[in-house]
Order: structure tokens, then sequence, then C-alpha cells
């Protein structure tokens, strides 16, 4: 096993963000607070462990970090520099 | 917590198995029953709950596999040591009953709105989206040109055999472990020049949904770009080699 075969996109986490926000976000533009890309939530590599995290896919700063438990959400954006609301 | 819910929340949706087909030895497609379903476009996916007796719920992401307005369809790979994949390719009866929570995606998706030629680049179970995308070409009577690269290990992998021979699509497969006597068609892992064989030229400015493992997507988006495709004219779900 390879850390390669655990790597998911940001297509996974929005799940759990339509739970919790009520709609879907993957499709929503990001911004990296490390390079400045920006590009689609969905095109972030995604790992999912106790929690996810999320990464900028060129240059790997975490950009979203998000722990459920007991039906609430935490959802860490320091590593993004903005997000797009629609 | 229900008493302090959020409108508008997106709550877990009870299913239930309303049918089955068996599409390979590991590949299975459910037919659900949803309540309440929203609705879905193409290439979306779903989440699926399931809950032990003893509490622990597992959690997945599956595609779905019908056209939209089509009822909901999932279809599914068994993953040997995987915790959801066994039960929904093996056991689960028709009446059945588990959680699922969406429809989920807003990039991997094609609405048939927009012109311009469409390529699907699937590896094995990485289908399942594009199934959707064209069955809906088919469902809404579009007449964009659309291509299918499938790569498969072996002929009897090939999720869809039949149907895909109907869809008013161009499907070129390729047999990666595998190949039957008469074959004439790619016995190789994609690579540039299938690619290049394969792909609308760059100058028709072609949208593209790649699916499949990690792996995968990453040597067929790299060889687009290498062919003079913009990365934004890309769109891939990548799928996890574990866990399903």
């Amino acid at each position: 096993m390879e850390i390669l075969d655990l790597k998911l996109d940001g297509n996974a986490i929005g799940g759990v963000l339509l739970e919790h926000v009520g709609s879907d976000m993957t499709a929503l533009e990001m911004v990296c607070g490390n390079c400045g890309a920006h590009g689609e939530m969905a095109r972030l590599d995604v790992y999912r462990g106790a929690g996810i995290v999320g990464r900028c896919c060129q240059c790997e700063n975490v950009m979203i970090r998000i722990v459920e438990g007991r039906g609430r959400a935490w959802i860490d954006l320091s590593g993004t520099a903005s997000l797009e609301l629609r | 917590m229900a008493e302090t819910a959020v409108l508008g929340r997106i709550t877990w949706l009870t299913a239930s198995v309303a049918g089955d087909v068996r599409e390979t030895p590991r590949v299975r497609t459910l037919d659900l029953d949803v309540p309440s379903w929203a609705g879905h476009r193409a290439g979306q996916h779903l989440d699926v709950r399931l809950t032990a007796e003893d509490g622990y719920q597992a959690e997945r992401s599956y595609s779905i596999a019908s056209a939209p307005g089509n009822g909901v369809q999932l279809t599914i790979e068994r993953l040997d040591d995987g915790e959801v994949s066994p039960y929904l390719v093996d056991d689960a009866r028709e009446g059945d009953q588990f959680e699922v929570r969406g429809p989920i995606g807003g990039y991997f998706v094609w609405d048939g709105d927009e012109p311009g030629p469409v390529l699907l680049i699937a590896g094995g179970s990485g289908v399942v989206p594009l199934m959707a995308i064209a069955r809906h070409r088919a469902r809404i009577g579009s007449t964009t040109p659309m291509k299918l690269l499938y790569s498969s290990r072996t002929w009897d992998d090939v999720i869809y055999r039949g149907e895909l021979e109907k869809l008013g699509i161009d499907v070129v497969h390729t047999l990666t472990r595998a190949q039957p006597p008469d074959w004439t068609g790619y016995s190789r892992r994609i690579d540039v020049d299938m690619l290049r064989e394969v792909a609308w030229p760059a100058s028709e400015s072609p949208r593209v949904y790649v699916c499949g493992s990690t792996r995968f997507v990453d040597a067929a988006a790299d060889g687009l770009l290498e062919l003079g495709y913009e990365a934004n004219w890309i769109r891939t779900e990548r799928f996890g080699a574990t866990g399903s």
C-alpha cells in the first residue's frame, strides 16, 4: 500500500459538506493560502482518516480539515485564502 | 441533533433495494427506491451508510449509474477487503434498506447543454459515472459527439458490455491483463500514443471526463496535457484503491 492509493479528491468531501451546509460545495472555487493556486474544491487532493484533510493539488498545502462527531462538523480553513460562495 | 437542525440541511434518506443486475462476477448494479429523492445530474455520486447491529457505521461514496430522471441505480465493484462493497455486491437482497445522502457533486457533471465533443475515459469501475453521462446523452436525444475510452483488465471485466454498443457513441476498449484470442483492440495501459489516436484533436476544445484510480487518472490527464489539451477542459474523479 502506497500513500497514492489512499488519495481521493474533493468530490469525496461533498457529502459531509452537503449534510452540514445544505448545498453542494464541490464546484466552488478555493484559493490556496500558500501558493495562490485557485480551482474547484473537487480538485483538492483528499485523504480520509479519523478526519478529512484536503490539500492543494499544486503545492500540497493543507487547505481544509474536517472533523465530524455527534452530528456536528468542525471545518478548519486556515490554509485557504478564499472560498467562493454562490 | 434534530431539535437544532438548520433549515435546508440535507439528511440521510432511507433507500430500499428494488432490483439488481449482475454485471460481472465482481460487479453488481442495485436499483434503489429512495422516497423524496431530489433527482440528480449525470456524473454525480451519493454516500451510502451501513449501520451494524452494534451501532458501528461505515460510509462510502458511489457514483450514480442511471441517467437523470431514470431512478437511482448504483453499480458497485466488490473490493475483497472492503467494509461496504461486499455487502452491496453479494449480500443485499430486494427489500433491504440502508441510508443514502446526496446527490453530491457540481463539478464532475455533464448536463448536455454545452457544445463541443466529449471524451470519456474510464478505468475499471470508473466507467459508472461516465455511463450516467452517456445514458443521459441518449435519453435527451443529444447529438453531441461522444467517445468512450475504456480500460479494463479482461473482456469479462467490462461493465455494461452489451449496452455500450447501443448508446450511439464510439467505444474504444483496451484490455490490460488478458485478451480474447481474436482480440484486435488495444492491450496496454492508456498512454500518450493511445490518446493521440483516440482523443478528439485539441483544436476542437473537447470536454473530458476521466474517472478511475488515482494512478489511472493522473496518467490520462498528463497524456492529454501533452497533446495540447487545456487543464480546464479535463474534469477528473478519482477513487482510492481501498476502503470501498
